[in-house]
This record gives C-alpha cells, sequence and structure tokens, in this order.
C-alpha cells in the first residue's frame, strides 16, 4: 500500500496524540514547569509589579525555554527504546518528515498549551493583558523554532545515558538567538511600540530552521539508532 | 627606557603581564600535552603492532 | 571487540584506496591529490614534516611581533599602555571562530563524503578552539579592568565569545558521551554543521541586542584606532598565532589518526620508524 506523504504525517501525528492522551499528565508537566519558573522570579527577586515588568519579557521566555527541554525528554525515547524508531529508519519512507511529524506532535503538546496560557501566566509578572495578542504569536512562533532546534538536540542524544543533562548544554545556546528577539518582542509590545522589526526575524528563523532542521534531525537519528 | 618602567608599563604592568602570561601558558600547554598525547598514542600502536606480529 | 571486523574492512578501504590512487593516470589524475591528501598514511606522514615549518615561523613571527608590539609600539592616547592587550586578545578571538569554521567543514567533509581525515580533523582541532575561546575571555576580562572598571561586561565580541565556548564544549561533550568512536565522529559532525549555520544568527542577534541597550557604535573593547606602528605587530600576531595552532593541530592530527587507524597494515612501517 502506497501511502502519501500526506497520509504518512497524518498517521504519525495521529498515533502520537493518542499515546498522549493516555498519558495527559505527562502533557501537563512542561505546563505546571513553565509556571512555576515563572513564579519563582517575583519570589527572588522582589514583588513589586513595577520592577517585575522591567525583567517579564526574559522571565517569559526563560521559562519556556526550560520547560521545552523538560518535554524534549520523552519526544523520540519511547520510540527508539521499543524499536519503533529502528522500523522507521529501515523503512525506506523519508525519516525526516516522520521525526518533523513528531516534533510538530511535540509543539502542539508541549509548545500550545504554554502559547494559550501565557496572557494568564504573564500577569503573574505583570506583562498586561492588551499585550496578549502580540505575546500569543510571538511565543507562538519563537516555540515552533525550540521545538525543532530541540528535536535536533534529542535526535543526537536519544541513545546516550543521561543525555538529558547534555541536550540542555547543546541547546539552549542555539536557542539564544529566539531568546534574544522574542524577549525584545515582548518588551516592545508592553511599551506600545511596533514589534515588526524583531517579530520577522523571528519568522525568518523559524522558516530557515522548518527547512534545514528536519534534516538534521533525519542525520542524527540514524546514527542514534545504529548498534 | 630601563627595564623597571618597561615592567611597569604606567603602570598597567599586572594587567598585561597577567594577559602575556595567560597567553604563554595556554600556548605552551596546548603544544606540550598534543607532543604527549601523540607519544602515548604511537607506544599504543606499537605495542599493539608487536602483539599483532607474535599472533599466528 | 567493536573495532576488529572494522577495521580490517578499513584496511582493505585504505590500501584500496592507496592502489587506487596509484593506478589513477590510467582513469584521470584529477582527483589523485585529493585521495592522496585524505589517506590517512599519507596525512600521517606529512602532518609530522608539516610540523616544524608551522613551530619555528610561528616562533620567530611571535617574537618580532612583541617586540614591536611592546616595545616599538608608542603608548596609546587614550588606553595608555593597557591597549597592548589587543595583541594577545584579539587574535585568539579571531581565530576562535576561524577554528569553529575549519571544524565545520572538516565535519562536513567527514559527514558528507564519509572521509575519515575530515573526522579526525574536526576532533583534533575542537580543543584548540576552546582554548582560544577561554583565553580571549580572560584576557578581554583582564583588559576591561582597567579601562571600565569592572571584570566583566556584556559586550558583543565577549558575549559572542562566551557562547562559542558553550559551543565549543557541547561539540566536546556529544563527541565523549559516545562510545564507539564512529559513532561519535558522526554525530558530533551533525552538531559541528548545525552549529556553524546558527553561528552568523548569534553573532547578528548579540550584536543587535548590545547595540539597543547601548548605542550603535558600542564596544567597549574596541582597539585605539591604530597607527601603522601599532596595527603591524598585531598583523604579525595574528599570523604568528595561526601558524602556532596549525604545528599544534599537526600533533593532535596525528594522535586522531592512530586512534582511528587501530590496525591498518600501514601502520607497521611507519611506526617502527618513529621514536615513542
Amino acid at each position: 500500500m502506497q501511502t502519501s506523504l500526506l497520509q504518512l504525517t497524518g498517521l504519525v501525528m495521529e498515533r502520537d496524540l493518542r499515546l498522549a492522551i493516555r498519558h495527559l499528565d505527562q502533557v501537563i508537566q512542561p505546563l505546571v514547569f513553565f509556571v512555576i519558573i515563572v513564579t519563582l522570579f517575583p519570589l527572588a527577586i522582589s514583588p513589586v509589579m513595577e520592577e517585575l515588568r522591567k525583567i517579564a519579557p526574559g522571565v517569559v521566555w526563560v521559562a519556556a525555554m526550560l520547560s521545552s527541554l523538560i518535554a524534549l525528554e520523552s519526544l523520540f525515547r519511547a520510540d527508539v527504546e521499543d524499536g519503533t524508531m529502528e522500523q522507521w529508519v529501515l523503512s525506506g519512507q523519508p525519516l525526516s518528515l516522520l521525526l518533523f511529524s513528531k516534533a510538530v506532535t511535540h509543539w502542539m503538546l508541549a509548545g500550545l498549551p504554554l502559547v494559550i496560557t501565557a496572557p494568564i501566566v504573564g500577569t503573574l509578572v505583570g506583562i498586561p493583558l492588551s499585550v496578549a495578542p502580540t505575546l500569543v504569536a510571538v511565543l507562538a512562533i519563537g516555540t515552533g523554532s525550540l521545538s525543532i532546534l530541540g528535536a535536533i538536540g534529542a535526535a543526537l542524544t536519544v541513545s546516550l545515558r543521561r543525555g538529558s543533562a547534555l541536550l540542555a548544554l547543546l541547546v539552549l545556546p542555539l536557542e539564544i538567538p529566539v531568546l534574544i528577539f522574542g524577549a525584545r518582542v515582548v518588551d516592545l509590545a508592553i511599551h506600545g511600540e511596533p514589534v515588526t522589526g524583531p517579530l520577522n526575524l523571528l519568522i525568518a528563523m523559524l522558516l530557515l530552521f522548518l527547512s534545514l532542521g528536519p534534516l538534521a534531525m533525519a542525520a542524527a537519528m540514524k546514527i542514534s539508532v545504529e548498534s | 627606557m630601563n627595564l623597571t618602567t618597561f615592567f611597569a608599563m604606567g603602570g598597567y604592568g599586572a594587567y598585561i603581564w597577567s594577559c602575556y602570561g595567560l597567553t604563554a601558558a595556554v600556548l605552551i600547554f596546548m603544544a606540550w600535552r598534543a607532543r604527549s598525547e601523540l607519544k602515548a598514542e604511537i607506544t599504543r600502536a606499537q605495542r599493539r603492532s608487536v602483539i599483532a606480529e607474535q599472533q599466528p | 571487540m567493536s573495532s576488529h571486523p572494522d577495521s580490517r574492512a578499513d584496511s582493505r578501504a585504505d590500501s584500496t584506496a592507496e592502489s587506487q590512487a596509484a593506478a589513477a593516470p590510467r582513469t584521470g589524475t584529477r582527483w589523485l591529490w585529493f585521495h592522496k591528501l585524505s589517506s590517512p598514511p599519507y596525512a600521517f606522514r606529512t602532518s609530522g614534516k608539516l610540523r616544524p615549518w608551522f613551530l619555528w615561523p610561528a616562533l620567530i613571527l611571535m617574537a618580532i611581533g612583541l617586540y614591536g608590539g611592546l616595545v616599538l609600539a608608542p603608548a596609546d592616547y587614550q588606553q595608555k599602555d593597557a591597549f597592548r592587550i589587543i595583541y594577545v586578545h584579539v587574535p585568539a578571538g579571531i581565530l576562535s571562530l576561524q577554528v569553529y569554521i575549519v571544524m565545520a567543514i572538516a565535519a562536513a567533509v567527514g559527514l558528507i563524503w564519509r572521509i575519515k581525515l575530515g573526522h579526525a580533523l574536526a576532533a583534533a582541532i575542537a580543543p584548540i578552539g576552546a582554548w582560544l575561546t577561554v583565553l580571549c575571555l580572560a584576557t578581554g576580562s583582564i583588559y576591561g579592568k582597567p579601562m571600565w572598571g569592572t571584570w566583566w561586561e556584556w559586550e558583543p565580541r565577549l558575549t559572542s565569545e562566551l557562547i562559542m565556548l558553550f559551543l565549543y564544549l557541547g561539540y566536546m561533550a556529544l563527541r565523549n558521551s559516545f562510545d564507539d568512536v564512529q559513532r561519535a565522529d558522526r554525530a558530533a559532525d551533525v552538531l559541528a554543521i548545525v552549529g556553524v549555520v546558527n553561528v552568523p544568527i548569534v553573532k547578528y542577534s548579540v550584536e543587535w541586542w548590545t547595540s539597543l541597550h547601548q548605542g550603535p557604535t558600542f564596544s567597549k573593547l574596541d582597539a585605539p584606532s591604530m597607527a601603522a606602528s601599532m596595527a603591524w605587530p598585531w598583523v604579525l600576531m595574528m599570523l604568528a598565532f595561526m601558524l602556532y595552532c596549525a604545528a599544534v593541530t599537526c600533533d593532535r592530527l596525528r594522535t586522531e589518526i592512530l586512534k582511528r587507524e587501530r590496525n591498518a597494515s600501514w601502520l607497521g612501517e611507519q611506526l617502527k620508524e618513529l621514536k615513542p
């Protein structure tokens, strides 16, 4: 039976989503982590909203980056351990598409909840609700890039014991541009200024990672899976 | 210009000489480490080839 | 256990490569030099021979450059004598970036064309690049203290160098995490290529970020606009650093080649000639 590429993507995503629904607590974890990290900053620095508002863009983005890392642990591990990934590598189907579909599902489960709840969580650090549309948009774009970069790192480290610490070391430096431009967008939005400059840069980066990322993921996964 | 003025470097001596000292230390260490690793690897390879030759 | 069947196949492949290279005049010599260059025995021999040709010119240039920079060049009007630190700080910084690029190119050659020498070269120069980054950061910090009073400033070069250090450390950590050298090589190759694509993005974003908050021409570690008498020692030091690192690379490359050629037959003859 010849499966078209679109059907393939659909099958992968459907499977991952079904598996995730069975373990909804695992899906909630990154979101809870996100809220906890954001909460740590007022406790560590000051309860004064004016002061928090100044660092709010950074806090939200750092929290997003770290909770994305947490969710990446489980992106490929289960499939590699039970042999599914080996089947995929040998199957002759385009591995980059299969892995990209997994990354998209990961984003839907780990990134999207974050994006949707961000306006509410943002109020914890003084981000006004008027900024909500911009906040949601920029996080949606940025977490997409974070998921792709993270998936490349996850593919490289999936076969290693204690790969999670290494994953952070590999992925966080690469995500710094997303952090810089994303935080700037939120900061500009809070001050009511136009955000098109850095936002366009974020979109350009996402497009770049979308085009090259899956290739890197596939190359990395082939290396990790061979014994 | 005498030696003391040279070393003082207009008051910045400590900074300048610590930088150059660090540079020298790093460069020398890199070269020394590379050499000693190479020697160790060569010895290991020579031992392996001796063992290989001795085997029927 | 893992290396045995592999390396017998390797030694067959190498001898085929060499006999192919020898037979090439019949089939076309255009790629002969490349195959010859990339054969491990040739690379091993040649790096050994080249090393003194890199090392001694490096030391001589360094001596002249140091004399020019420390003795001959006049003190800067604003920075007084402290500016002399740039003669080591800037070459280290520029070279640390160049080494990363060479590492990524070697990684690409190793990954795409499966030339083992590519893997060996990438593995060989990574620690050199990392040390240069550390040196640039340390000298930059020491340079900064008398200039602006603090041991650290978030200015473009220092920030980029810090991120470069993380990239180098990540590369070396990934390499060390794999037990099998061949898997380590290929995984590290992918990381190096992903990294090098990101380096311009990171550098651009860091410069953008500093310019936002501190003005477009902000760079606290800018060398003073240089008169010729200040500039020529810098050029010599830059060349000297490059040649010196090339000399160290020769040794490192030979070590990495040996690590990947455990049972190759060519080792036998060459090794007998070597003193341990």
